[in-house]
């Protein structure tokens, strides 16, 4: 009795202990801060975007290539937003090309060729990449990669290389490159800023098929190869497909690298060195100009509404395509 | 059905010698490793290249006092203190939002959710959140805190007779948005170190007789307490190099900045506009003329070392982690 009374006399009052109420319901409400924060950015976005919704040409904005948002005295703005899309997917489609199968190689080879330090090494060094900041990918593109892709398609009049540039669609007239901040250094630096999330969620859908996968393989008779080729990327199909999403989503809402390596220049690009706009750069350049609440301040904020939208379908889609996957494995 | 035809061996040769198919095979097998080997290579020797070609250019200027000198005349001279120091009380304070909120989230996550819709939804909006625009969240912030919230503020506090007390668009603002933007990835970085705890871990402090939050107090955040810090880091080194989110939202190219005494430790007030390293190179690299070659690379070549160093730390941490994991 004595004892047990002695350990009661001890047992002091805990501060955090007898919180434990408050903060359960500080962290329950914690727990919504992500969902709080998208409604928030929707809607703010929204708010500001609103009042030009319904005065906004549509048909002019996806169809029209001419984006004058500051005319001559005299003259109505003309709000068409068709060449800064085709920006856009430009070159966001010549990253993919490039970033795919870059991406999807390196992870096969640290997933399941490389060994040991070298497996670490590679590792770390693809964690690096993924961490440089796109300010500096784009100033990587202004002053050291757009100089070389200048240099290389930049060729006298009427030489052979000028008329196979012209002939290819690689530049629009026969001298090359008009200047070194193009098309294809805004594909190429966005690849580089993709293949890093490429790597790492590939890398993850593959380490997550079952090692009995694999062995079951060895055992037929299959080398390394044909288990990567005839089973992990079957089994790995939707993690690989989600991956490659994302980095899609990534490299339509890079800002500052295409900004700074891509020309921003206004038209529809015929050529694979033609400098082209994207709508992530539009805004970045001519936000800070605007009178806020002009139509065109408000027209920069539907830009952001259909960059939002166009990031959440692929983020959300590619979600589910690897829940999808979970569930089937368990069943 | 199709069994390959076995071809007759011939006296004396070898009976185990790999046939064509197997030779084949084996040829296309090493190939293709060499193939993904290459890519690799491709991805990762030209990088190196290009980073050491900047550090190269930057050299001439790199020196302790680039980094202690405040910028003279648009950055043509001097060094990188305003800026730097800007970078530090932005990562500050986007972490003072973003730590808290978005580690109890990702306790909410991991400990308290049941499994169901509402737990769905959020895991979907945390990775949608992650996925939104850097930009986005720039007009976000402009749209939310410098003109929603700043306006309330200054008719609550301002005084209008003394527009020196108005709250403007700077190191708030800026923090702020900076930190809804980290917000996913803290959560994901501190959900994976919390679920490496092992459920027999929290079953074995419930049966002793505590709580739930005696459980995640006393258990699971100190075994996750690493795995925590490295995710951190990471937001750390993302906000640092960050340009899009505070375009708009409270950073500006130039501010004057004491070059001596206290007031260069804290030369910057949360509710005026400051300096940003990032922001300085956009604006040095882009908008001024005959700017010298070597400031630009010089910028650039801080600024990526403060991220590879920072990051480093989050590797390093992880690595010794791994080194003395106890279960």
């Amino acid at each position: 009795m004595a004892e047990f009374q002695k350990v009661r006399a001890r047992k002091k009052f805990r501060f955090l202990d007898a919180l434990e109420k408050p903060i359960e319901v500080l962290i329950r409400l914690c727990g919504w801060s992500s969902i709080i924060g998208i409604a928030a950015i929707f809607l703010f976005i929204f708010k500001e975007a609103a009042p030009m919704v319904p005065k906004l040409d549509w048909i002019h904005f996806f169809t029209s290539a001419r984006w004058i948002p500051n005319p001559a005295p005299g003259n109505p703005p003309s709000f068409g937003a068709w060449a800064l899309l085709v920006g856009t997917f430009a070159t966001t489609f010549i990253a993919l090309i490039i970033a795919v199968p870059v991406g999807l190689g390196a992870a096969v080879y640290i997933s399941e060729f490389a060994r040991g330090k070298g497996k670490e090494t590679l590792k770390i060094v693809i964690e690096l990449l993924a961490a440089i900041p796109s300010i500096v990918w784009g100033f990587i593109g202004l002053m050291v990669l757009g100089p070389i892709i200048k240099g290389i398609f930049t060729a006298a009049p009427g030489s052979a290389w000028g008329k196979i540039m012209v002939a290819f669609h690689l530049a629009t007239a026969e001298t090359g490159a008009s200047q070194g901040t193009n098309l294809l250094t805004g594909g190429v630096i966005l690849a580089l800023m993709s293949v890093p999330l490429i790597v790492s969620l590939s890398e993850d859908a593959l380490r997550a098929v079952p090692d009995s996968f694999r062995e079951a393989a060895l055992a037929l008779g299959a080398n390394t190869w044909e288990t990567v080729r005839r089973v992990l990327f079957p089994a790995a199909r939707n993690g690989l497909l989600a991956a490659c999403m994302l980095g899609m989503g990534r490299a339509i809402g890079e800002t500052m690298a295409v900004l700074l390596a891509t020309g921003h220049n206004n038209r529809i690009p015929e050529a694979l060195t033609d400098p082209v706009r994207t709508m992530t750069a539009t805004i970045a350049a001519e936000m800070g100009e605007t009178v806020h609440g002009s139509e065109h301040y408000r027209v920069l904020f539907i830009l952001g509404i259909v960059l939002f939208i166009a990031t959440c379908g692929i983020n959300v889609a590619s979600d589910l395509i690897v829940k999808g996957v979970k569930k089937a494995n368990q069943s | 059905m199709n069994a390959a035809p076995v071809s007759p061996v011939a006296f004396g040769a070898n009976p185990f010698a790999p046939s064509e198919f197997e030779r084949r095979k084996v040829r296309r097998a090493s190939r293709n490793k060499w193939l993904m080997f290459a890519f690799c290579a491709v991805l990762v020797i030209p990088l190196v290249a290009i980073l050491v070609d900047i550090f190269v250019k930057a050299a001439p200027v790199l020196s302790l006092d680039y980094l202690w000198l405040n910028p003279v005349n648009k950055g043509k001279e001097g060094g990188l203190w305003a800026p730097l120091v800007g970078t530090f009380y932005l990562v500050i304070g986007s972490l003072l939002f973003v730590a808290p909120v978005g580690i109890l989230a990702a306790i909410y996550l991991n400990e308290y959710a049941k499994e169901g819709w509402l737990n769905r939804t959020i895991s979907i909006t945390v990775t949608s959140l992650a996925g939104v625009p850097s930009i986005v969240h720039g007009l976000f912030g402009l749209g939310a805190f410098v003109l929603t919230m700043l306006p309330a503020v200054n008719r609550m506090i301002a005084d209008p007779n003394h527009p020196e007390t108005k709250w403007e668009g700077g190191l708030l603002t800026a923090s702020l948005t900076i930190a809804v933007m980290n917000l996913p990835v803290v959560i994901t970085a501190t959900r994976e170190a919390l679920g490496a705890v092992p459920q027999a871990f929290r079953e074995a402090c419930w049966n002793l007789g505590a709580t739930r939050w005696q459980a995640i107090r006393t258990i699971v955040l100190p075994n996750s307490f690493s795995g925590i810090l490295t995710g951190i880091i990471l937001v750390v080194s993302r906000a640092a190099g960050e340009t899009a989110p505070i375009l708009f939202t409270g950073a500006t190219f130039f501010k004057w900045v004491a070059d001596s005494g206290w007031d260069k430790l804290f030369p910057y007030n949360i509710r005026e506009p400051f300096m940003a390293l990032s922001m300085h190179l956009n604006i040095i690299s882009t908008q001024i003329s005959q700017m010298p070659e070597v400031m630009k690379f010089g910028s650039a070549a801080v600024l990526i070392g403060l991220i590879l160093f920072i990051n480093s730390f989050a590797i390093v941490l992880r690595v010794w982690l791994r080194g003395h994991k106890r279960w």
